[in-house]
């Protein structure tokens, strides 16, 4: 080989690499990106039916209940506007408490509960995840704002 | 007056600091000695004046001085001294002074092992590092100064997050800080060579042990931090492609292809426009995880306060540092010329090819990591990227550099056959695909996944086996003992880093493929059995300890009717932040750890609890130590040291030739 093709080889080899690596990346990010909703947003049907997802806000005060098998939970999670209800098979964090900010990942059953198969709460008494956070202000400003949001009557 | 002490010392070191980034600098660019000779007592003053303001904080901390806002705020009056201590970087502002603290280390180092560099290295060197701390300092000073006073004093403090009341918080973040920081090292010697323009063999020479060095305590440190979220958050996981997991994991794999470009660099004088590009990407990558972790962008541990002026002053430090070297890169690279020719099949080429696959594999964790960033910064949504993501990208880009590991220390330099390799290596590949394909069924559960980790860990493994005895019938010595003691310690040193990483393959492998979890309520006296092991409830009972009060739970674990062991895991409540935490016990073991966590009470004495039965999980960071060993020993290679010896008598005549052609 003249120098010329070598130099050919090795830019081919790493395109090819860098190919194979943008391929890997996009598939896996259309396979694996998780988005995140708010209890409104899914009150409005925004949320994807059959797809993994977050929501986030505040879990409601009375509403953790148990199952007879200690694992088994349920609860609402609440953005003072709309409301979810919550399964959960597991042990949850420490930090999860009601009336505190959590984020909970899973799917949307065909009764509008939100299945979780992961909960997470932050590590420190005073925080509040972002995204929880975040649902809650949406939600304060939209009735500031007097915006036409479904109320569900449950 | 101790804390105002303090921060006066911080004052001075900035001001020391300038002048070392300026002076030395301008003097080896117009060839003034007297101002290049500024830098060495320059950057040991510093060193000083930034060791007295860490000493001023940590008395604060040790007298309780509640009248400092950050010791009110993340220490308290019953915390034990040893954490108070660690205390110092329990939040953002003392994790910078330590940062800085290392900086100014490192510095000193090299005022102490530069003796053989020429007097404008040196100067460029110190220069650029008394620069970088120039930043820190400034940032200290100005927005997160961890002197600044709480006046009236807070009656007691409110003491550190109880999950980083650890052993590990003693000594994670300082092993980490000397990783991240020492590529700083590497970065300097990389700029310097650019600003002096003589990037030769030299230059990678005499940057490639200190670039080891960071290394080491780099892969040490994530190792720590790895084992210590596994026990402390109890959840049973070693790595969790955490965002700030992933901070600290970028720059080792940009260092891990820099250790490996270094090399080509030193001993064929190839790669070195691309070795000077990975220096600065591995230091790049520190800042940024730095600036990730510390400006609470991200949801974490290990964000702590969200502050904007902050998050924008390491914003602009970082566009400064990085845009300003890879300017300076931009301009002077052109120059450097690109070295030896090379065939495909070398192993230049071999190596080439493990610094791509490293570079493309950061390049896929940035992008996870940053992505959900940049997506919030321009309200296009939240979105979160996970675990699997980082699976699916990053296992396929490893899978080939870690084949490529085995073949390349056999491949000669320059060119090598393809026939040639694959008979020397027949026999050691034969035998990791019989062993690949075979263990699994032994062991009562094949998959793919399972079959390739054994596949890459035994060929490593084998092929430095072949390499070892290859290279021992080229010794000419009259026992095995003598011969093997006349192999360099550099080739010991890559042959157990190697092994390192087969001991890590086969611990991931064997945890993903038979470990066993399970969340169980547990009544007491009753059992549950996971892998073989039955473990029997005896109840809670309550306890004090120094600052917390904890549920204990009672569990005898029994095999095949013989009890081995007692656990005790508790849950603790810290009052002062009326914080709960879970402390699980584990019976660590060479092939098994078994892991109990108490979930919730529920009722009549039963509790809801976390059963884990973890394979081979205690060789993850097994192979994290033996590789940082492995650079260990080649770092005490002799190699190195008459080298240097030689180089220092060498130097005044190399001085003048380099300061002729390149002032």
């Amino acid at each position: 080989m003249t120098s010329r093709q070598k130099r050919f080889a090795f830019i081919g080899l790493g395109l090819v690499v860098l190919g194979v690596a943008t391929v890997l990346v996009l598939n896996a990010f259309q396979k694996n990106l998780v988005f995140f909703f708010t209890p409104t947003m899914v009150a409005n049907g925004e949320a994807p039916k059959g797809q993994s997802f977050r929501i986030g806000g505040m879990v409601e005060d009375g509403s953790l209940k148990r199952e007879n098998d200690g694992l088994t939970v349920h609860f609402v999670v609440t953005d003072t506007a709309e409301s979810v209800p919550v399964t959960y098979k597991g042990i949850l964090p420490d930090l999860f408490k009601e009336g505190k900010g959590a984020v909970a990942q899973g799917q949307l059953a065909a009764d509008g509960t939100f299945v979780a198969s992961e909960v997470l709460a932050k590590h420190d008494e005073n925080y509040m995840p972002p995204e929880a956070a975040e649902a809650l202000t949406k939600a304060k400003a939209s009735r500031a704002q007097g915006s036409n949001t479904l109320v569900i009557t449950q | 007056m101790i804390p105002e002490i303090g921060h006066f010392a911080l004052i001075l070191a900035l001001c020391v600091a300038l002048v070392q980034g300026i002076l030395p600098i301008y003097g080896a660019a117009i060839d003034n000695a007297a101002l290049m000779s500024v830098a060495k007592p320059a950057a040991r003053l510093q060193f000083l004046l930034v060791l007295t303001a860490f000493g001023c904080l940590a008395y604060a901390f040790a007298a309780m001085d509640f009248s400092v806002l950050y010791v009110a705020a993340t220490s308290n009056s019953q915390l034990p001294l040893h954490y108070r201590l660690a205390a110092i970087w329990g939040a953002h502002e003392g994790s910078l002074l330590l940062w800085t603290l290392i900086l100014t280390i490192w510095m000193f180092a090299v005022t102490l092992f530069s003796a053989h560099l020429p007097e404008a290295t040196r100067s460029r060197i110190l220069g650029v590092m008394g620069l970088v701390s120039v930043g820190f300092l400034l940032f200290m000073l100005t927005v997160s100064n961890p002197f600044e006073r709480l006046i009236p004093a807070a009656p007691d403090g409110r003491d550190l997050n109880p999950l980083l009341q650890d052993p590990g918080m003693v000594i994670h973040p300082p092993m980490l800080y000397m990783g991240y920081v020492g590529f700083s090292v590497a970065f300097a010697f990389a700029i310097a060579a650019l600003l002096g323009g003589n990037l030769d063999a030299a230059w990678a020479r005499w940057s490639r042990p200190w670039t080891t060095v960071a290394w080491c305590f780099l892969t040490v440190g994530i190792a720590m931090g790895s084992g210590w979220a596994y026990y402390e958050l109890g959840w049973g996981g070693w790595w969790f492609w955490d965002p700030v997991e992933n901070a600290s994991f970028m720059p080792w794999l940009a260092g891990t292809a820099l250790v490996h470009s270094l090399a080509v660099t030193d001993k064929r004088g190839g790669f070195k426009v691309w070795t000077v590009l990975l220096a600065i990407m591995a230091f790049s990558l520190s800042l940024l995880g730095t600036f990730l972790v510390r400006s609470g962008v991200l949801t974490s541990v290990h964000a702590f306060a969200t502050d904007p002026k902050r998050g924008l002053f390491i914003l602009a430090f970082l566009a400064i540092v990085i845009g300003g070297s890879l300017a300076l890169y931009a301009w002077r690279a052109p120059r450097v010329g690109l070295g030896g020719s090379f065939a495909m099949v070398s192993r230049e080429g071999m190596l080439l090819a493990n610094n791509v696959l490293l570079v493309a594999a950061m390049g896929s964790v940035l992008l996870g990591t940053l992505y959900p960033l940049f997506l919030d910064a321009l309200d296009l949504g939240k979105i979160s990227v996970g675990p699997p993501y980082f699976d699916s990208v990053f296992v396929p880009l490893m899978v080939p550099a870690l084949f490529l590991m085995g073949i390349g220390p056999l491949a000669q330099w320059k060119k090598a056959s393809v026939p040639d390799l694959a008979q020397r290596l027949k026999w050691a590949f034969g035998v990791s695909v019989v062993s690949a394909i075979t263990l699994p069924i032994v062991m009562g559960n094949w998959t793919p996944m399972l079959s390739l980790g054994l596949l890459l860990a035994i060929w490593i493994v084998t092929t430095a086996l072949v390499t070892l005895r290859e290279r021992l019938m080229h010794i000419t010595g009259s026992s095995v003992m003598e011969r093997l003691a006349s192999v360099p310690r550099s080739y010991w040193g890559m042959l157990v880093a190697h092994c390192g990483i087969a001991v890590f393959i086969v611990g991931v492998t064997m945890v993903k493929g038979f470990e066993t979890e399970k969340d169980v309520r547990m009544n007491v006296g009753e059992t549950t059995t996971i892998g073989n092991y039955t473990f029997r409830f005896d109840g809670a009972h309550d306890v004090k300890g120094p600052n917390y009060t904890a549920a204990r739970g009672t569990f005898s674990v029994s095999r095949d009717g013989r009890e081995i062991t007692v656990l005790y895991p508790e849950k603790r409540r810290y009052p002062v932040q009326n914080q709960i935490m879970t402390e699980a016990a584990i019976d660590t073991g060479l092939l098994r750890d078994l892991y109990v966590s108490l979930g919730e009470p529920l009722d009549d004495g039963a509790w809801s609890v976390r059963l884990y039965h973890k394979p081979f999980i205690d060789w993850i960071w097994g192979g994290c130590f033996i590789m940082a060993v492995g650079g260990v020993l080649a770092i005490s290679d002799r190699r190195y040291r008459p080298a240097w010896r030689r180089e220092t008598q060498e130097a005044p005549a190399a001085v003048e030739t380099a300061r002729r052609k390149y002032a």
